[in-house]
C-alpha cells in the first residue's frame, strides 16, 4: 500500500495550511510528521482522514483515488490529540464502535466482536477494565483505548495526532517505546504529527519537517539531524548554533575563523553558518584559524555538560556539548580562555536582505576541500 | 476546649445575619410565590371537591384542555427537531451571519407575546397581507387552530435551542469526527453520539419548552379569537372565566395549569440533581 501525496494545497481564510505538498508514504513505515503549530501538519494528518480535503492536489492509494473513498473504504484508524472517547460509552463498546456501525453484511458477529475486543485490550494491557468509561481511566490508560478503537476496524494505516501530547513526562517515554513496539509488530503503515523534535528522532524511520505549510525536508532522523537541508530545519531540529558570514577577498569568514574560498565565487552577499553543540573543537591549535572565548557557564546534564562560550570578534555567544568525563581531561573550568572553531558547519547563503537564498546549501567540514 | 470556644464566640454575628438573610429569603419566597400558588388550590377547592371536579367536566373546559395538549403536541415536536438543527447548525458550522442566527433564535425571549401574536394577525387575519388569497382558498389560520400552534411555536422557539448550543459549544465536535472516521454515517453518528451527548439537556430543554407552551397566554389571546369551545386553550379558558366571575371555575382550570408547573418543576429538579454537569448552566430566558 504506497499513498502518493502530490501538490496538496489547502487554504484556510487568511493563511495557507498546506502549500504544493508532496509526499510518499511507503508500506509498512513510521512516518513523523514534525513542524510548529500552523505548520500545517494537522492538516495533513485530517486529509488522509477524511475529515478534511484540498482545494487541490491529490492523494492516491496503489494508483487509486484516495480522496474519493469514504472513511470505512480508506481503512484509517486515527487517534486524536485528545483521544475524544464517546464519552456515555464504556471502554469495550467505545473500541467495538468502529465494527458495530458496519453495515449488517460486514458486520462481524457479536460474539466475533466481543472476542476482538478482548484481544485488543490485551493488546494495550487493559484487560479488566472494559466495563469503565473514560472518566474512570488515566490519560494513558485513555490514550490506549483510543489506540484499540482505532486499531478495532483493522486499518491499514494508523494516523496520530500529537500522540503524547496530553500525558506527563514518565508516560510519555514508556508509552513512546510501546508504540514503536506495536508498530513492528502489527506492520501497520503509521504516520504521526508532533512538535517534538525528540519525539520524532527517536520514534520514526523518516521523517517530514513541515514549516508555513510547506515540507523543507523528508529523511531519515539521521539525515534531518546531521544533513539539514534548510535554514529552518537547522534551527528548528536540536540546538544549533547561528553564525553569520562575510566574504573577504573571496573567502567566507566570521572573524578569526575562515572558513575557505566562497564556493559561490560572490553570487550571494552574505552567507550564515549552522553549528551543532557538538561540533565545535575546544583546543584548536595556534596555528589553524578559530576564536579566542571565555568559558562563562559549565552545566553539567548527567552524561553531557552543556559549555557557555563568549567570543569577543566577532561578538558571539556560543554553546559546546561535551561529554561530562571529557570536563577533567581537557581541565575545563568556568572564567578559562579556549581557543575554539567548528568541526563542521551547515551554510546557507543569503540574499542582501537576509533573506534565505533557496536551493544552495554547502556542508563544510574541517580541513575538507571547497566544492567548486 | 477553651481554644475551641474562643473560636466560636466572633462566629455568632456571622450567623445571625446568615439567619436574618435565611428569613428574608423565605418570607419574599412565600409571600410572592408559594401564598399565590396556594391560594390557586385554595380557592379552586372553596366550593369542595364535587364542585371542583364539575367546573372541570365542563365541555368548554374539556375542550381547553384538549386544545392545549394539542397545541403543546405539535408545537413541542415542532421546536425539539428545530431546536436540535439550530443547535448542531451553531456549533457544528462556521458561516457568514452565524451571530444574526443566533440573534434571532433569542428574538422571541425579546419581543413581547402580544407583538408575536399580532404579527401573524397582520400576516394571516382577514385584513393582513396573506388574508385575501387565504379566504379566496378557504383556509383560516387566525382565530383558529393553526394560528394558536404558530404562535406557540414561535414563542417556544429558543428553548430547545438555547439549552443545547452552550453544551453542544463545549464539548466540540471531535467524538462525532471519531465516529466518521471509524465508518458511522451521519445517522449513526447523530444517534449513536451526539444524542446520547445531549440527551439530559435535549430532555431539559424539551420540558421547558413543553411548559411554555401550555402556559403560553399573551400571543395566543390576540390570535385565538375566544371561540368557546373552539379556540380556546386552557389560560385563556381561565381568563374568560374570571372575566366572568366565574371564580371557583377559573381557579379549577388554574389549578391544573399550577400542577403542570410544579410536575414540571420537580422533573427539572430531579434531572439537575442527577445530570447537572450534562446540563447548560444557564436556563433559556435567564438573560
Amino acid at each position: 500500500m504506497i499513498l502518493e501525496l502530490s501538490h496538496l494545497q489547502r487554504r484556510f481564510t487568511d493563511f495557507p495550511a498546506l502549500d504544493d505538498v508532496s509526499l510518499t508514504i511507503a508500506p509498512g513505515e513510521f512516518l513523523a510528521l514534525l513542524g510548529p503549530s500552523g505548520s500545517g501538519k494537522t492538516t495533513l494528518l485530517r486529509i488522509l482522514a477524511g475529515l478534511d480535503y484540498p482545494d487541490s492536489g491529490s492523494v492516491s492509494r496503489d494508483g487509486e483515488d484516495f480522496l474519493a473513498m469514504h472513511a470505512r473504504e480508506r481503512g484509517v484508524g486515527l487517534v486524536f490529540q485528545h483521544y475524544a472517547l464517546f464519552r456515555h460509552l464504556n471502554v469495550t463498546e467505545n473500541i467495538a464502535f468502529g465494527l458495530r456501525v458496519r453495515p449488517r453484511r460486514s458486520r462481524p458477529s457479536r460474539a466475533e466482536v466481543g472476542e476482538r475486543v478482548e484481544r485488543l485490550l490485551q493488546r494495550v494491557q487493559l484487560e479488566g477494565l472494559g466495563n469503565r468509561y473514560p472518566a474512570q481511566l488515566s490519560g494513558g490508560q485513555r490514550q490506549r483505548v483510543a489506540l484499540a478503537r482505532a486499531l478495532a476496524v483493522e486499518p491499514d494505516l494508523l494516523l496520530l495526532d500529537e500522540p503524547f501530547g496530553a500525558l506527563d513526562a514518565q508516560v510519555r517515554v514508556a508509552l513512546r517505546r510501546w508504540l514503536r513496539e506495536l508498530h513492528e509488530d502489527l506492520g501497520l503503515t503509521t504516520v504521526f504529527v508532533t512538535h517534538d523534535q525528540e519525539e520524532a528522532l527517536e520514534l520514526a524511520d523518516r521523517i517530514a519537517v513541515m514549516n508555513n505549510g510547506r515540507i523543507e525536508q523528508v529523511g531519515s532522523p539521521e539525515a534531518i539531524y546531521q544533513q539539514p537541508a534548510t535554514p529552518f530545519v537547522c534551527e528548528f531540529i536540536g540546538k544549533v548554533n547561528r553564525l553569520p558570514l562575510r566574504c573577504e577577498q573571496g573567502r567566507l569568514a566570521a572573524g578569526s575563523w575562515v572558513l575557505g574560498d566562497d564556493p559561490w565565487q560572490g553570487r550571494h552577499a552574505r552567507a550564515i553558518a549552522y553549528v551543532r553543540p557538538e561540533h565545535l573543537a575546544l583546543d584548536v591549535p595556534a596555528a589553524q584559524p578559530g576564536w579566542t572565548a571565555r568559558l562563562r557557564h559549565v552545566y553539567l546534564a548527567g552524561s553531557i555538560a552543556h559549555l557557555e562560550l563568549v567570543v569577543d570578534a566577532p561578538e558571539q555567544l556560543l554553546e559546546a556539548d561535551v561529554a561530562s568525563e571529557d570536563l577533567a581531561r581537557l581541565g575545563l573550568h568556568a572564567g578559562m580562555q579556549l581557543r575554539v572553531a567548528p568541526r563542521s558547519a551547515v551554510v546557507f547563503p543569503q540574499a542582501q536582505d537576509g533573506t534565505p537564498v533557496p536551493g544552495d546549501r554547502w556542508a563544510w567540514q574541517a580541513g575538507a576541500a571547497v566544492p567548486r | 476546649m477553651s481554644m475551641r470556644a474562643s473560636a466560636r464566640a466572633p462566629d455568632w454575628p456571622r450567623r445571625l445575619l446568615r439567619g436574618a438573610l435565611v428569613l428574608v429569603a423565605v418570607g419574599f419566597m412565600v409571600l410572592f410565590l408559594l401564598l399565590p400558588l396556594a391560594t390557586v388550590f385554595v380557592e379552586a377547592l372553596r366550593a369542595g371537591v364535587h364542585a371542583y371536579l364539575a367546573s372541570i367536566r365542563q365541555p368548554e373546559a374539556l375542550a381547553a384542555i384538549r386544545l392545549t395538549l394539542l397545541v403543546a403536541a405539535i408545537a413541542v415536536p415542532l421546536n425539539l427537531v428545530f431546536g436540535v438543527a439550530a443547535a448542531w447548525l451553531m456549533t457544528r458550522f462556521e458561516f457568514r451571519g452565524k451571530a444574526l442566527l443566533g440573534a434571532l433564535i433569542d428574538l422571541p425571549f425579546s419581543v413581547s407575546p402580544v407583538i408575536a401574536g399580532l404579527v401573524y394577525v397582520l400576516l394571516f387575519g382577514a385584513q393582513g397581507w396573506f388574508g385575501p388569497w387565504l379566504d379566496a382558498h378557504d383556509v383560516r389560520i387566525i382565530f383558529a387552530v393553526p394560528g394558536l400552534v404558530l404562535a406557540t411555536v414561535f414563542i417556544t422557539l429558543p428553548f430547545v435551542a438555547r439549552e443545547l448550543i452552550p453544551l453542544m459549544q463545549a464539548q466540540g465536535s471531535e467524538e462525532e469526527q471519531a465516529a466518521r472516521v471509524l465508518g458511522a454515517n451521519g445517522w449513526q453518528m447523530f444517534f449513536r453520539v451526539t444524542l446520547p451527548n445531549i440527551r439530559w439537556a435535549l430532555l431539559y430543554g424539551v420540558l421547558l419548552c413543553n411548559a411554555r407552551a401550555m402556559g403560553e397566554f399573551g400571543a395566543v389571546s390576540v390570535v385565538s379569537g375566544h371561540i368557546r369551545g373552539l379556540t380556546t386553550t386552557m389560560p385563556l379558558e381561565v381568563e374568560m372565566r374570571y372575566n366572568e366571575y366565574d371564580f371557583a371555575g377559573a381557579f379549577a382550570v388554574a389549578s391544573l395549569l399550577a400542577l403542570l408547573a410544579l410536575v414540571t418543576l420537580a422533573v427539572k429538579t430531579l434531572l439537575e440533581w442527577r445530570y447537572g454537569n450534562e446540563i447548560a448552566a444557564h436556563a433559556p430566558g435567564g438573560h
